[in-house]
């Protein structure tokens, strides 16, 4: 049988992709001001900044997802102007996306053949487009099996399933918004061998980044963004993370903590062999049991969908163990509701903040009291006391420099990092014997994160224990006493915080055994 | 009871849920494809009304019964038309728009009825039963099942027509897509807009025709509020299929059959309180509801879909 190719339109190869002084305003924001880059083929460009910096929205117009306010984008010399995705795609651009954009009930090959032409339109031709999306997984070297359904997937083969899209569609120019942030240390280096092929094929890569490691090690070139202008390009030779750190947040950052000698006390929670299910009725938590001290933190590393979050919410009351145990301070508090916890002295700060942290539109203050609004000092017999809401308020905004400019803000109105420090203002402030801390810095700048880490610090050294639940091996190594790591469901071992190695966590965060581990090391 | 269990009556019972099944089937694929693409329509109910009568009055006044069942479906069209507009240009709630036009549909209806026909109740010659070769000879079976007008023929073989169109063409994973990740299937260039206008637009002409199947197909008059909830049930059954369109045959039989049997005992004097006997269809899709929890439930169901800003 003659081979069916499909026809999608291919534009002329990019040799030079340019953006010039590209200007985009939201209401009340100044996302991005003439801003400046460049990117040829066979290069990969590392695009630096915080979050917030303006990186996301400068790379969805070059995807047509956004049309810039004034600027030019240009191919090859020649001015394009993309109104949607569909002429980006034209043109050779991909973009993959930090949330993934795949269909979950949706298998591999359903994904990839989304809004393509058919040959033998108006049905579906799944076979020749999953004979071409195999060529193209031989030549990069890319494992995929077309008829799973994504839901089924790893994130890190979903991100494949991304890859495998956009060159389906004949990108030359490939955008990976934070690409990284979701993989084991393993897979981020076998992502790299993957990008560093398609730099070979002369593709050109536009690599989104707030990981300074990760940015030396991959690009040729950096560009950094800092409050929606680029604040400079550099080649990546002999530059070193305190100026790329420097760079991007504009002053000068520690990147490493003094942390105080381990003064461990009696075990505070206490978690026996526990399951937890999902919202199908599967278990996602299968066997856990942890014990955290006073005065110690333990980091629960692990890749995302390991089961964290169920664990998480079943610490908290949120969720109902299926089977299993949990103490509080010897108390069995396995079916209590959250406000139970809260009474007998735990905190939790949720994954989801603004879901589960905080209410969106609610100002600054009724934030501050939602847990304990009905008790004294903020209350008595049913009646808020005004005077002593703002003033413990105030006290707390002060003390966690949230950056607002009164209370009677809308929490809607914060940026992340603002969000993140009024929560942990209000969880520390009630002085809690017990934290679960759910990703604390996740999507928060440098400067804030530094800040929440002290925080968190100081409460151990107080007496505190901290139950931290990250998915940035950095964040963990920094803080952790002890480092547990979960995969699939269960713990699988537990390790020294100071004298574990990145890549014996990534391997533990694969599912290999400690003792295995250990010994690859 | 006993003269429930001999084979007459059995075979009657089936033959008239087959029947019964017609409204259902026709209603709930369209609202199948609606939700499919991310859009609910309570408004299906309005529809059908409007659908049954614009369907009997222009039988009435032409004894075409092509130009009756075209006239449901023109009056469908434009009543998903107000809705595509309402719920994907303009992103409001859905399930408000929905309630609005079913009051619209089930008062204009009545309305017209009014004005037009007096308000009294006529009756027309409605579509013929045509008994299958061969197939309508065997005893009992033939008479259940292949002894129907052609509007019960047509609403089975949407099952298979929905089947393929949803699972076997581009469109149909646009449309499955648009329901799951709107955002997903933007960036790929499927316009999301576009599906779901296509789909309230098709589901509304489906639903159209389910109202005329009342009153030029089966009933063949025209009373106030005849379609009595079928509209709803419709949009449960979509719940009850786990979005799957022989699931919703499944579920359409089902409830007809249930239908059949209380309206057959009540015919049959067996005493049981009518009132009691009319709840379980209803009960029945309640307490399916309870239990079905399904990955292939959309996603976006009922979410306006925007670029997000940041």
């Amino acid at each position: 049988m003659a081979e069916k190719r499909i026809t999608y339109p291919k534009s002329d190869h990019i040799k030079k992709l340019q953006m010039i002084d590209i200007t985009k305003r939201f209401p009340g924001v100044l996302a991005n001001d003439r801003v400046n880059l460049e990117v040829n083929e066979g290069e990969i460009l590392a695009l630096l900044g915080e979050n917030g910096a303006g990186k996301s929205t400068l790379m969805k117009q070059l995807y047509g997802l956004y049309t810039p306010d004034s600027g030019q984008i240009l191919i090859n010399g020649k001015e394009v102007v993309f109104h949607s995705p569909t002429d980006a795609i034209n043109a050779g651009i991909g973009m993959i996306h930090q949330h993934f954009m795949l269909v979950s009930n949706l298998t591999v090959v359903e994904n990839v053949a989304l809004g393509l032409k058919s040959s033998r339109a108006p049905f579906l031709d799944l076979k020749v487009v999953e004979r071409r999306m195999m060529d193209i997984c031989d030549t990069y070297n890319l494992k995929l099996d077309p008829k799973r359904y994504i839901w089924e997937l790893a994130v890190g083969e979903q991100q494949r399933v991304e890859i495998v899209k956009a060159l389906y569609r004949g990108a030359d120019l490939l955008i990976l918004d934070e690409p990284t942030a979701v993989l084991t240390p393993q897979e981020v280096d076998e992502f790299f061998v993957i990008l560093k092929k398609m730099a070979e094929a002369m593709h050109s890569l536009i690599f989104i980044s707030h990981k300074l490691n990760e940015v030396i090690e991959i690009s040729d070139r950096v560009t950094v963004l800092r409050d929606g202008c680029s604040v400079g390009s550099v080649k990546n030779e002999n530059i070193t993370k305190t100026d790329l750190a420097e760079k991007m947040v504009g002053r000068p950052v520690v990147l490493q903590y003094d942390r105080s000698p381990l003064n461990r006390r009696e075990v505070r929670l206490k978690v026996e062999d526990l399951y937890v299910p999902n919202d199908w009725d599967e278990d996602k938590v299968c066997g856990v049991s942890l014990e955290i001290h006073g005065g110690e933190i333990l980091g629960l590393a692990g890749v995302s969908g390991n089961g964290q979050r169920e664990l998480a919410q079943a610490l908290s009351g949120l969720r109902a163990a299926s089977k299993g145990k949990i103490y509080l301070d010897g108390v069995d508090v396995t079916k209590a509701a959250p406000y139970e916890h809260n009474l007998a002295g735990q905190s939790y700060i949720p994954e989801e903040r603004n879901k589960e942290g905080i209410i969106k539109d609610f100002v600054i203050t009724e934030n501050f009291i939602l847990e304990d609004h009905d008790k004294e000092p903020y209350s008595k017999n049913s009646i808020f006391n005004f005077k002593n809401i703002d003033r413990e308020t105030q006290r707390a905004v002060d003390a966690f420099a949230v950056k607002t400019p009164n209370l009677k803000t809308m929490v809607k109105n914060l940026s992340g990092g603002n969000v993140q420090k009024l929560i942990l203002a209000r969880e520390l402030s009630r002085k809690p014997r017990v934290l679960i801390a759910a990703q604390p810095t996740r999507g928060v700048d440098i400067g804030a994160s530094e800040y929440i880490h002290l925080r968190l610090l100081e409460q151990r050294d107080l007496g505190m224990a901290t139950l931290l639940i990250s998915e940035d091996l950095d964040e963990i190594r920094a803080l952790s006493d002890r480092i547990a790591v979960i995969f699939d469901g269960r713990i699988v071992g537990i390790v020294d915080g100071p004298s574990a190695t990145s890549e014996m966590l990534g391997l533990m965060m694969a599912g290999v055994p400690l003792e295995e581990a250990q010994q690859k090391k | 009871m006993d003269n429930l269990f001999n084979p007459e009556t059995i075979f009657g019972i089936i033959g008239m849920a087959v029947t019964l099944a017609m409204p259902y089937l026709y209603a709930a694929i369209g609202e199948l494809f609606d939700q499919t693409a991310g859009c609910y329509n309570l408004g299906t109910e309005g529809i059908m009304m409007m659908g049954a009568f614009s369907a009997f009055y222009v039988v009435y006044e032409t004894g075409n019964l092509g130009f009756g069942v075209l006239a449901a479906a023109i009056v469908g069209l434009l009543m998903g038309l107000i809705m595509a507009v309402i719920s994907v240009t303009f992103k409001a709630e859905q399930g408000i728009s929905g309630i609005g036009l079913t009051m619209f549909g089930v008062g204009l209806s009545s309305l017209l009825f009014k004005t037009l026909l007096n308000g009294t109740v006529l009756s027309v010659k409605g579509f013929k039963s045509i008994r299958i070769p061969i197939l309508g000879d065997i005893p009992y079976i033939g008479d259940a099942f292949f002894n129907h007008n052609i509007m019960v023929y047509v609403a089975y073989l949407l099952i298979p027509i929905a089947s393929i169109i949803l699972y076997k063409t581009t469109l149909g994973l646009k449309i499955r897509a648009v329901g799951q990740n709107p955002q997903a299937a933007d960036t790929l260039g499927v316009s999301v807009n576009k599906i779901r206008y296509l789909c309230v637009c098709g589901g509304a002409i489906l639903a159209g025709i389910a109202g005329a199947t009342f009153s030029i197909a089966n009933i063949n008059m025209f009373q106030e509020k005849m379609t009595n909830g079928t509209g709803y049930i419709a949009v449960a059954l979509v719940y009850f299929s786990g979005w799957k369109p022989w699931r919703v045959l499944l579920g359409a039989l089902l409830f007809s059959f249930v239908n059949a049997l209380q309206l057959r005992m009540q015919v049959l004097g067996i005493n049981i309180p009518s009132d009691i006997a009319m709840m379980m269809p209803y009960l029945l899709t309640i307490v399916t509801l309870i239990f079905v929890k399904s990955r292939d439930k959309p996603a976006a169901l009922a979410v306006p879909y925007e670029r997000s800003e940041n």
